[in-house]
């Protein structure tokens, strides 16, 4: 028996994060007067960690830990919008817990475990550090939804998101032993051997991967596991809502990519019809129900529902009748839908946000009228970001769904883009009155905006960035597309 | 029969049968205490299958401690079971027809058919001196040192979210600060007034 110490270096993002998060719980104890150390050095990290991320950027594929570990352009890419978004979230939920008083560096070190889980996640390249991944990423958010403890809606929304979450991993993990009882294999690349050399055990191996999707599906919250997300998005502190909305929904993108893209992409038809299933039904469930909403967090958590739909698209029309012609371009459709819906929930929750105070949440669809008046330039922003959701051309909204559905086109599914354009355009009533609301309504409460000049100016670069990367999302899509092709 | 064969359908379907109580039992302590029996079960199982490191651990870690730390919790809490029996019949038609449905399924592919000893044929019977608990500590502090390492990390996780969720001062609790209570002197507790004598 002879021990080779694995090679670090490509993990060397996670080590780093893993340290620094010690360092801030440690930090944060010593030094409990200075409020406000844990929260620049988890920026720090991030920042950091997105430079180290960068250096030790390769661009071919590196294992490492006995194989367990993948370090690949698709995960660095991934990595970075994570440490991104999760900055970001971050940066704009400091005023509002602050005023809640719930700014505790607690908060913080889960903010940096979760973000470590879910960089392990989109590096894993074997079922248990997948599933370990994701269990130190969900267990820091359903603490976070709970935060606020002096709000019984708070509390509601961490208990369900917990016992609902609980359920799911007992699914994927359930799902997870099957598939290895079928391929004798956890690690991805001996579950995509078995697989094609067809020495798994065919009903055994759908039958886990049934469990296996249901258990991304609950992740990624679209029908039929998406019962806990408006509940949740609306009782959690808005803070939390905004990083529930984003970077775990690019972890969950990289979690359905590793396990069914890497592992099982020899039955890509079996788990693309149960895709189809899933898709459709949120994209129509979440449209609808978003319409009778008066709360606003909670249609945007239908419209999240609706958006995780229209990403699977992307992910469902890889593969014609054995043809793998159309993969790539599908693939890096769907990663081009996350990213861009990442970069619209920071805006629209950040809005939310910006609009709250101490003692008031501006999460009602009424809160938002006559914002016109009180601040014609968060107006403006706050319509970009709803004009981008709903898909008006020229945003970034837009260009994401137009990619998603020549995706679906190509494969050949053309009623699956009609059923998605007829709801995208019943989705526009919903967007539109938010807009409407803000321009023709009288303002419910007159006075003007106060908020830290740090969140007005990431704000507004953040819904000029929608209307940006709308006008010039080539780059974006050409990043997404290439990461995908060196790592595949 | 074989012995060993008859030691397993024994534990089995006391496992299965305390499984059962586990979530038809009325009162929680009892199905906490049914947990227990399905882990003691499942650990003799573990044994026949000569996992014995696994066995003795189930027993010492969930047993013995998970275990008796949850009947502590059930004990403490106050659970209305009334409220949580609440809605039972009106979902059990549904309930029942999806569980029943899952369950033929589950038993179509689980059925010996696919995992059957022709399947999935045992291991071959490890050499003498082979140490289970020697291969397992090799392999998780080799090959799986890189989850092993985050598991630990997990487990923080949990305490930082549990401490953070738990430890806070709540308006109205009759808070007791112990080193007050120690360093207490005579005049903090007695005051000696000097009153007039009272004639009468």
């Amino acid at each position: 028996m002879n021990f080779v110490v694995p090679d670090f270096y490509p993990a060397a993002a996670e080590i780093f994060v893993a340290i620094m998060a010690l360092v801030v719980m440690l930090a944060s104890t010593f030094a409990r007067g200075v409020r406000w150390l844990a929260y620049a050095l988890t920026q720090f990290t991030l920042i950091a960690a997105a430079f180290v991320t960068i250096y030790t950027l390769k661009g071919d594929v590196s294992y490492t830990f006995s194989n367990l570990f993948i370090g690949d352009l698709l995960g660095d890419l991934l990595k970075l919008l994570i440490y991104f978004s999760m900055a970001i979230a971050l940066l704009y939920g400091r005023g509002y817990l602050a005023d809640r008083n719930i700014d505790k560096p607690e908060y913080y070190v889960l903010a940096l475990l979760m973000t470590l889980g879910m960089m392990v996640m989109v590096t894993a390249n074997h079922m248990l550090p997948l599933y370990i991944g994701l269990e130190m990423m969900s267990l820091g958010l359903y603490a976070m939804v709970a935060f606020d403890r002096d709000s019984a809606r708070s509390t509601e929304a961490g208990m369900k998101y917990f016992v609902l979450g609980a359920l799911a991993s007992g699914l994927l993990l359930y799902g997870m032993s099957m598939i290895y009882g079928a391929t004798g294999s956890l690690e991805f690349s001996g579950i995509a051997n078995a697989v094609y050399h067809q020495a798994a055990n065919k009903t055994v191996l759908l039958f886990g991967i049934v469990f296996l999707m249901a258990g991304i599906s609950f992740k990624l919250g679209v029908v039929p596991f998406h019962m806990w997300v408006p509940d949740v998005y609306q009782g959690a502190p808005s803070a939390v809502t905004l990083i529930i909305a984003t970077a775990p929904k690019l972890a969950a993108f990289a979690m359905a990519v590793r396990l069914l893209i890497w592992g099982l992409f020899d039955v890509a038809e079996q788990w693309q019809s149960m895709l189809m299933f899933v898709a459709v039904l949120s994209i129509i469930l979440g449209n609808l129900a978003a319409i009778a909403q008066t709360n606003l967090k909670r249609m945007l958590a239908y419209s999240g529902i609706s958006h995780m739909g229209f990403m699977l698209l992307g992910l469902l029309s890889g593969v014609v009748e054995g043809d793998r012609h159309y993969a790539l371009n599908a693939y890096s459709s769907a990663m081009f839908y996350a990213v861009s819906y990442v970069i619209m929930s920071l805006a629209s929750f950040g809005m939310i946000i910006l609009l709250s105070r101490a003692g008031f949440e501006a999460d009602s669809i009424d809160d938002f009228k006559g914002l016109n008046k009180r601040s014609p330039w968060f107006a403006a922003m706050m319509m970009f970001v709803m004009f981008s959701m709903a898909g008006i051309p020229f945003f970034i909204g837009f260009f994401a769904k137009l990619s998603v559905l020549q995706a679906v086109v190509a494969a050949g599914y053309l009623w699956i883009a009609i059923i998605a354009v007829v709801m995208s355009v019943i989705g526009a009533f919903y967007y539109l009155r938010v807009v409407k609301v803000m321009y023709f309504d009288p303002p419910v409460d007159p006075a003007p905006i106060h908020a830290p000049a740090e969140l007005r100016v990431l704000l507004s670069a953040n819904g000029l960035a929608i209307a940006a990367l709308g006008l010039a999302p080539q780059a974006l899509m050409s990043v997404c597309a290439y990461a995908l092709l060196a790592s595949l | 029969m074989e012995f060993k064969t008859f030691v397993f359908y024994f534990l089995a379907v006391i496992l299965v049968f305390a499984a059962l109580r586990v979530i038809t039992a009325r009162n929680p302590v009892h199905a906490a205490l049914y947990l227990v029996l399905a882990f003691f079960n499942a650990s003799g199982i573990w044994l026949l299958l000569q996992a014995e490191f696994l066995a003795i651990t189930l027993v010492m870690v969930y047993v013995g401690a998970v275990m008796v730390l949850f009947l502590f919790v059930v004990m403490m809490l106050d659970i209305n079971l009334d409220r949580l029996r609440q809605g039972f019949w009106s979902y059990l038609p549904v309930g029942s027809l999806i569980g029943v449905l899952m369950a033929v399924e589950m038993a179509m592919v689980l059925g010996g058919r696919y995992f059957g000893l022709d399947a999935m044929p045992a291991p071959p019977d490890p050499q003498a001196g082979y140490s289970n608990t020697r291969e397992l500590g090799r392999v998780l502090y080799t090959d799986y040192v890189y989850p092993f390492e985050l598991a630990s990390l997990v487990l923080l996780v949990a305490m930082v979210a549990a401490v953070a969720l738990t430890l806070r001062k709540r308006k109205g609790t009759k808070y007791i600060n112990p080193s007050e209570q120690v360093a207490v002197k005579r005049e903090g507790r007695v005051e000696l007034v000097k009153m007039p004598a009272e004639k009468d």
